[in-house]
């Protein structure tokens, strides 16, 4: 086992640095195709350090609970994102787990966070942590099954396998299992992510809200710990559907040119999935809450018939 | 220390004996009852735990002790009693069980005192341990069937141990009544074995399937799916498990759970893959079908439950589908002629069963010590607990993060081996039938994240925010007797989690005997660091890793604490209540509360129903008074087991016409029974 301890601290570094800056992409985006001229693209660079700096209050109900949930949520993403090809097409912490364990790992930030709403016993948390239980529980098997199909093509649950296996002869570029599996994955990232059609990201004190709903006791440092942490998950699955459905240009070794290279194609991609994200974020509304799992039924049958194409379309 | 596996196993036996004796000696002397039984079980579990662990760890032809136990007078009856690596594996779970169950009774039982006769409690404790492990243990269909009726009937007299509750009495009815179902079919079974055997001996019945006639194979098979899958609780013969295991007291609610649900996973895997051969592919698509269906109603009728003991019953059904995803695959690979894949998917199952005997076990006991604390199982009642009952929260934490399958503890490493065996099954076959594959790893996948939702709501609603009642303000935390049997049962859920690859190692002697193969070194990579599916290339996993990652990251937050949040302050406030002076245990989200939205997604299956009445003076707006009551339709309850009870008795009613107590017409009876047998004989 040898672990490249440049690699791992290089992806650590993107990992943290590029996350608030598709946040902030994002947002500006949206509000630019909205007519409004909205917040600069690095807001959340300035809004995380100025959380940072801020005074904290602490429910008085809360518990060790809600002290320990903002450093799970953070270290789990941050994790999770070291078991991601981004640049390099072998994730630095590959050996360490691959796309169960990533799905394992965000389970684990979503656990304590939800625990982290119901601490201070006000009624938004519980229902945050209730809605965001129930969504993604609806979300889990069709991510599974479009993560089988995959790895069923590629032969291994190996996230730099995959995308290894991608690279090698006899891959089709989106072919139909791929494109399908595709298209429900990313109808479970707009769930994972809170996105427009399952949550407004945009909302405070809404009754509609979910992820916000989690969030509303903390503040300070905490607060910025969680809103890095979720952006950096965001960055995690836009990193894992660009990567193993457009496998171009990952760097193969590890000589600056070729990380340079490949650090440009991977922040494209991105923009390209961003704008996507966008783009779905400013044609739809926002659904009721029980039409939510329709959208999720219809990605689980999505995957399944991805998973029925690999053996029908040979 | 050089003592003979034998040695200890009978020591440790001889252990729950005197426990079991000494209990009802001192009926009278509840305290030195409760030191002398639960004491007697706590040392006579260690030993029979070395027994276990030093077989195991002899490895592969570590020669397997058979002996009989007692001189036996009838002549088939043999007591003989056989310690081969299964069994051995199964005297692990009981005994690792029975250690931390018994050093928890010594502070459990004293809640009894003066109320309840604790010698009584400790003799069947003792009595059920003796006869689980006897029935790990029994080489003799006629012994093997003794100790499971010893088992029942004692489970039974601990399930009704309050019977002075109109709701226990009904529970242990019902119990009695489906585990004697369960012994008719398992009997009926071993019959058919017999025929072809000719012998009673397990020695025998070892690859017997080869020489039975398919048709007689396959009755056996459904008939021992039937028998072993009642007493594990497969879905749609579990309703006794949610009404039995809450009303036993909590540490036998805990060996119940932990324990005798695997005496039917130990009674599948020795029939299917020691005694009937080769299976056909339908026996594995039927457990893996089985398994699938009762992992999730398990867990969605799991969230539906406010009783904190139910709940955790509800998840043993499906836990115990989980297991048998993991047995199911094994068949259909072991039809399909995949050993090593078989072997895989065996050991994702097996290692399964050990992870959830480990975090249920403690589960129930968190909640027992909740109980003891509170005298409720509403968890409605409950909250705040984490800062009256510190220790017990911190590991009922444990245990939830366990059963919801997150890295890095055990619950992930074993469902991480069956989503392993279930993605490479795919490619074994060509028939349709290699979507049960992914399905069920979708399933399971679904299960996993619901158990979370589930146990978000277990934890939170119970241990968090404010004391929802004035029992749960006035709880204390329980003696430290209590507290260590939950610690023994946390060690093992991170030891199981954090080492997977070591404890592979003790299974290889078993899958040897099962399957022929050994896996341990094709599991293992970076010495033992990272867990493999048989190879590098196929994926990989390490909790440990995953640990270490983690601290490793932790600088970072620290970091940033350091740079920019030094001079940052932190208070204590009340929590945002909307501008309305004081916020109320009322106003928190509750348990039926957070489980609405998955109780409206799956409303086809729940058929919810409320009644809102509501009393008001002049406006609607304004009521006076509100009753409110929500329900969720019990379906096998109403559409099976209900029109079946009915029949019963009407079938009962008709056939006590012949009732008619007259001496000469029951001496007609036997005459003509006997006429019947003889001409049935000639």
């Amino acid at each position: 086992m040898n672990l490249d301890l440049s690699a791992i601290l290089a992806q650590t570094a993107l990992l943290l640095l590029l996350a608030p800056l598709l946040s902030g992409l994002i947002k500006n985006w949206k509000a630019k195709l909205q007519n409004r001229r909205g917040p600069r693209i690095w807001q959340p660079y300035f809004d995380l350090v100025k959380f940072l700096r801020k005074d904290m209050v602490i429910s008085e109900h809360a518990s060790w609970i809600f002290t320990v949930a903002p450093y799970v949520v953070f270290l789990t993403s941050l994790s999770a994102g070291l078991l991601v090809p981004m640049v390099i097409a072998r994730a630095p912490m590959s050996l360490f787990g691959g796309a169960l364990a990533l799905v394992g790992l965000m389970a684990l930030g979503r656990f304590f966070l939800a625990l982290g709403g119901l601490d201070p016993a006000s009624a938004f948390g519980g229902m945050g942590s209730s809605r965001e239980m129930t969504l993604s529980a609806i979300a889990e098997p069709a991510m599974m099954l479009a993560i089988f199909t995959v790895a069923i093509t590629a032969g291994s649950t190996s996230l730099s396998q995959i995308v290894l296996a991608s690279q090698g002869p006899g891959w089709k570029f989106l072919d139909p299992a791929h494109a399908l599996a595709f298209a429900a994955m990313f109808i479970v990232l707009l769930a994972e992510t809170g996105r427009i059609p399952v949550d407004n990201p945009a909302t405070h004190l809404e009754l509609t809200m979910i992820h916000e709903a989690m969030l509303l006791e903390y503040s300070g440092r905490y607060l910025a710990l969680i809103e890095w942490g979720a952006s950096i998950k965001q960055l995690v699955l836009m990193a894992l559907l660009a990567n193993i459905f457009f496998p171009v240009g990952l760097a193969a070794d590890t000589t600056p040119a070729a990380f340079g290279l490949g650090l440009v194609f991977f922040v494209l991609k991105l923009f390209v999935l961003a704008g996507a994200v966008v783009f779905v974020e400013f044609t739809n509304a926002k659904l009721r809450l029980f039409r939510v799992p329709d959208l999720l039924s219809a990605a689980f049958i999505l995957a399944t018939l991805a998973l029925v194409s690999t053996f029908l379309f040979r | 220390m050089n003592i003979h596996p034998a040695t200890l196993l009978v020591t440790s036996l001889c252990g729950y004996v005197i426990g079991a004796v000494a209990g009802l000696l001192f009926l009278r002397h509840e305290k030195l009852a409760n030191v002398l039984s639960f004491g007697a079980s706590t040392v006579a579990a260690l030993i029979g735990l070395l027994a276990a662990l030093s077989f195991l760890a002899g490895g592969v032809g570590a020669p397997v002790p058979q002996f009989e136990l007692l001189p036996s007078l009838i002549p088939y009856i043999k007591f003989t009693v056989r310690l081969d690596p299964l069994g051995a594996f199964f005297l692990l779970i009981v005994s690792l069980l029975g250690f931390a169950l018994s050093t928890y009774s010594l502070g459990y039982a004293k809640g009894f005192f003066g109320r309840k006769n604790v010698g009584v409690l400790g003799a069947f404790f003792n009595a059920l341990l003796l006869a689980t492990t006897l029935v790990f243990l029994a080489d003799n269909i006629w012994l093997f069937l003794i100790a499971w009726e010893v088992m029942a009937l004692t489970a039974y007299c601990l399930v009704s141990f309050e019977h002075e509750k109109p709701e226990t009495r009904q529970a242990g009815v019902l119990y009695f009544i489906m585990s004697h179902i369960d012994a008719g079919c398992i009997i009926l079974g071993f019959l058919l074995l017999f025929q072809a055997s000719g012998d009673y001996g397990f020695d025998s019945l070892h690859g017997l399937g080869a020489k039975m006639a398919p048709g007689k194979r396959d009755a056996a098979f459904v008939l021992f799916l039937l028998g072993f899958g009642i007493k594990a609780g497969i879905v749609p013969f579990h309703i006794w498990l949610p009404a039995a295991h809450p009303v036993a007291p909590s540490n036998v609610s805990a060996l119940m759970s932990g324990v005798l649900i695997k005496t039917g996973i130990y009674g599948l895997t020795r029939v299917c893959f020691d005694f009937l051969g080769t299976p056909p592919l339908w026996w594995g698509v039927a457990v893996l079908t089985v398994g699938t269906v009762s992992a999730v109603l398990g867990v969605l009728y799991a969230l539906m439950e406010h009783d904190l003991k139910r709940l955790l019953a509800y998840h043993s059904i499906e836990n115990i589908g989980i297991i048998l995803m993991g047995l199911g695959a094994a068949l259909m690979f072991l039809h399909s002629g995949h050993l090593v894949l078989a072997t895989l998917a065996l050991i994702a199952g097996l290692y399964h069963t050990i992870n959830h005997a480990t975090f249920k076990g403690l589960l129930f006991l968190g909640a027992g010590a909740v109980l003891h604390a509170t005298h409720t199982r509403n968890m409605e009642e409950m909250g705040g607990l984490i800062k009256r009952m510190p220790q017990t929260a911190f590991f009922f934490l444990v245990g939830a993060v366990a059963i919801s399958a997150l890295p890095p503890l055990n619950g992930f490493v074993s469902e991480w081996l069956t989503y392993q065996a279930l993605l490479q099954g795919f490619g074994t076959m060509e028939s349709l039938w290699r979507l049960v594959f992914p399905l069920s790893g979708a399933m399971l996948a679904l299960t996993g994240a619901l158990a979370a939702a589930c146990f978000v709501k277990a934890f939170g609603i119970s241990f968090l925010a404010q004391p929802r009642s004035e029992q749960a303000k006035q709880a204390h935390e329980v003696a430290p007797s209590m507290l260590f049997g939950m610690a023994v049962l946390t060690g093992a859920c991170v030891l199981l989690g954090l080492f997977p690859t070591h404890f592979v190692r003790l299974l290889d002697p078993l899958t040897q005997q099962l399957i022929g193969q050994q896996l341990s070194a094709q599991l293992s990579l970076a010495d033992g660091l990272v867990l493999a599916s048989l190879a590098e290339n196929t994926g990989t996993v390490s909790t440990l890793g995953i640990v270490l990652m983690l601290v490793c990251l932790l600088p970072i937050p620290f970091g940033l604490w350091l740079v920019f949040a030094r001079d940052s302050k932190t208070r204590r406030g009340p929590t945002w209540d909307c501008g309305q002076r004081g916020l109320t245990p009322q106003m928190e989200y509750t348990a039926t509360g957070f489980s609405k939205p998955i109780r409206m997604i799956f409303k086809a299956l729940f058929r919810p129903r409320r009644d809102v009445q509501r009393e008001y003076d002049f406006s609607p707006y304004f009521a006076t008074t509100i009753r409110f009551e929500s329900h969720v339709e019990e379906v096998f309850e109403r559409r099976i087991y209900r029109p079946a009870r009915i029949l019963i008795i009407r079938a009962s009613r008709r056939i006590r016409a012949i009732q008619a107590g007259s001496i000469h017409a029951y001496l007609l009876y036997i005459f003509i029974t006997l006429l019947l047998l003889l001409l049935f004989a000639l």
